[in-house]
């Protein structure tokens, strides 16, 4: 069970849901920036939600598949294609070994996740098979993906066997998928505003008044300074009437913070564990998939929601995670 | 304290709420924040100092022994400890009698982080570990040490007798894995960051920034001025803790010998 990278895309590499619970030793919990896009991949191919799996960055890879496997892409389109010809995102894709999955230019969004039926076969670092690049552990080598790096799989799951004898069957096609595909709350970034949902953090109030309205009124946008570890906004800046050092403490998935040139900066995957700089904001964790998809030159608009109102959506996208994935479970097993 | 009596607030503009438990001869003042939706920070002063650093390891040392349910992990810092939760598991707890008038995970955690911190009593056991540092100064490992005597008027052999004389407390882990914020270091030696970053500084470089002394312990671009280098590793990914130094520790700088150095295989104990 294996594909072998042919070209290795513009950044490629091993994430699942990230290394937690080593916070306290200064280890970054790293993981997709799209978590919801990768539990989707997952539950396609009827892996555990936190699987391993690969994430592709703008200009996906081109990889040989040497083995019939069964894949799911979701995220961003990056023009996914079986031997040129295209293949849909957001559902199971059976590959016949021999043929060559190849992605082109990304039409919409920013990053995409390939999983595979079974889960990567990869050595976990701290309970956690991420990519943590900047240490060089984790994932394939602790790097990113190169070219003639094999990427090798576990066997694939009852349910997922099950769904592979139905595919089998359909089609001798290089390829072959299901008659259904599920329906998610994925939103893809657009060329206009993006709103993005905020609680307030902890130092809003030393705000100029003018800067605090500013951080909801005006529209910032996505800088090239943007990476896993965080995104870098441009707009009017802003600054606090009472400017004294801040000392280091936790920052999480989402915050964001302003150091002292007033643009902000929201802290993504590959986040430090702490920060010294004062936090503005939140972003409430349903939204971080919104961001994940966005690139750099597009632009957000921050809109405030209590406390209550963030949890309550974060509950309520976790109830649908678990109706879709008991309803991908029933088609693959009784179709 | 009777229960109940502090609500907490959602979409808190003002900066939380003060408390204090006036019956214990010591005051535990404290705030209680949250930190987005599945995160909750505990904050016990505004300075970093000893006691407050206290306060936040006898907390964190009561969350090592009896996490909370539903806690995912913590991160104790300068002055604050961050509980990061997971709202599923923690709203299970509505069941108990005491929280059924709760309505959201933030309102259980906020109560349950209460209860443990007004009752923490600051009795400081001295679990702390003492480590041993060896550092080889300047040279090619210790490119700033220059500046950093010349900037305070002393020899360099000074700047390494002033350095590795005192005794360093392990305020927090951050920054990097495994990245150790010390306290202790004599001003004698403070020196401002480079005005021109380096692009990379390798690991086990020992540097100062301000007041300031740290160890890089992965290799990584920064500003710190570098005086020396330790071959001790302290991020070792494949051991549990994976941390050499941990909240609490104290540290000593032990001048070694290029030599020295290059011999160097054992570890710190």
């Amino acid at each position: 069970m294996s594909m072998t990278i042919l070209r290795p895309g513009l950044l490629t590499s091993i994430q699942d849901l990230g290394r937690v619970g080593f916070q306290k030793y200064g280890v970054i919990v790293s993981g997709a920036m799209d978590c919801y896009a990768l539990r989707v991949a997952n539950i396609l191919v009827g892996n555990g939600e936190g699987e391993a799996a690969l994430e592709l960055t703008l200009a996906g890879p081109t990889l040989k598949v040497e083995q019939d496997l069964l894949i799911a892409i979701t995220g961003g389109d990056l023009a996914p294609t079986i031997d040129k010809l295209p293949i849909p995102l957001w559902k199971p894709v059976y590959v016949r070994k021999g043929s060559v999955l190849q992605f082109g230019p990304c039409r919409s969004g920013c990053r995409a996740y390939l999983a595979v039926a079974g889960g990567l076969c990869v050595e976990e670092v701290m309970g956690s098979a991420s990519t943590y690049l900047r240490a060089g552990i984790g994932g394939y080598h602790g790097r990113a993906l190169e070219a003639d790096d094999v990427l090798r799989f576990r066997a694939p799951s009852e349910q997922a066997l099950q769904l592979i004898e139905q595919l089998v069957k359909s089609s001798d096609e290089r390829f072959s998928t299901t008659t259904w595909s599920v329906t998610t709350e994925f939103a893809i970034p657009d060329e206009k505003i993006n709103t993005i949902r905020v609680t307030l953090g902890s130092h809003y109030e030393q705000f100029a008044e003018e800067s605090r309205n500013a951080f909801f009124d005006q529209v910032f946008k996505v800088t090239p300074q943007s990476d896993r570890m965080g995104y870098k906004l441009s707009g009017d800046p802003l600054t606090r009437t009472d400017a004294f050092e801040m000392i280091s403490e936790a920052v999480t998935l989402g915050t964001i913070q302003v150091p002292s040139n007033g643009q902000p900066i929201i802290l993504l995957a590959d986040r430090q564990t702490t920060g010294g700089y004062p936090r503005i904001g939140q972003v409430v964790t349903v939204d971080l998939s919104l961001l994940a998809q966005m690139k750099p030159g597009e632009q957000i608009q921050f809109k405030e929601v209590s406390m209550q109102k963030a949890e309550a959506l974060y509950l309520s996208r976790e109830n649908d995670l678990q109706e879709l994935r008991a309803g991908v479970t029933l088609k693959m097993t009784t179709e | 304290m009777k229960n109940g009596i502090f609500v907490p607030k959602f979409g808190m503009k003002k900066s939380g709420e003060k408390m204090s438990l006036m019956e214990e001869k010591e005051h535990v003042d404290f705030t209680i924040h949250p930190l987005g939706d599945r995160a909750i920070m505990v904050t016990f002063g505004t300075s970093i100092d000893v006691t407050i650093h206290r306060k936040v390891k006898t907390f964190a040392n009561y969350l090592e022994t009896h996490p909370i349910e539903g806690m995912i992990e913590y991160v104790p810092a300068f002055t604050s400890v961050t509980v990061y939760y997971d709202p599923f598991s923690v709203l299970q707890l509505k069941k108990q009698p005491s929280l059924e008038k709760t309505e959201t995970a933030y309102e259980i955690m906020y109560s349950k982080i209460k209860q443990v911190v007004l009752g923490l009593e600051n009795s400081m056991e001295d679990t702390k570990k003492e480590v041993d540092i060896p550092v080889c100064y300047g040279g090619e490992f210790g490119p700033d040490l220059e500046f950093v005597a010349k900037n305070n008027n002393l020899t360099t052999d000074e700047v390494i007798h002033i350095h590795s004389g005192g005794d360093y407390l392990v305020y927090m882990i951050g920054f990097a894995p495994g990245f150790p914020y010390l306290g202790g270091m004599s001003e004698q030696i403070a020196a401002p960051r480079r005005a021109d970053p380096r692009m990379k500084i390798a690991k086990g470089s020992v540097g100062i920034a301000g007041k300031q002394t740290g160890v890089y312990t992965i290799g990584s671009p920064g500003g710190w001025q570098i005086i020396g280098r330790t071959p001790l590793e302290l991020f070792r990914p494949s051991e549990n803790p994976p941390s050499l130094l941990q909240s609490g520790d104290v540290i000593r700088f032990k001048p070694i010998s290029l030599k020295e150095f290059t011999a160097y295989k054992g570890d710190s104990q």
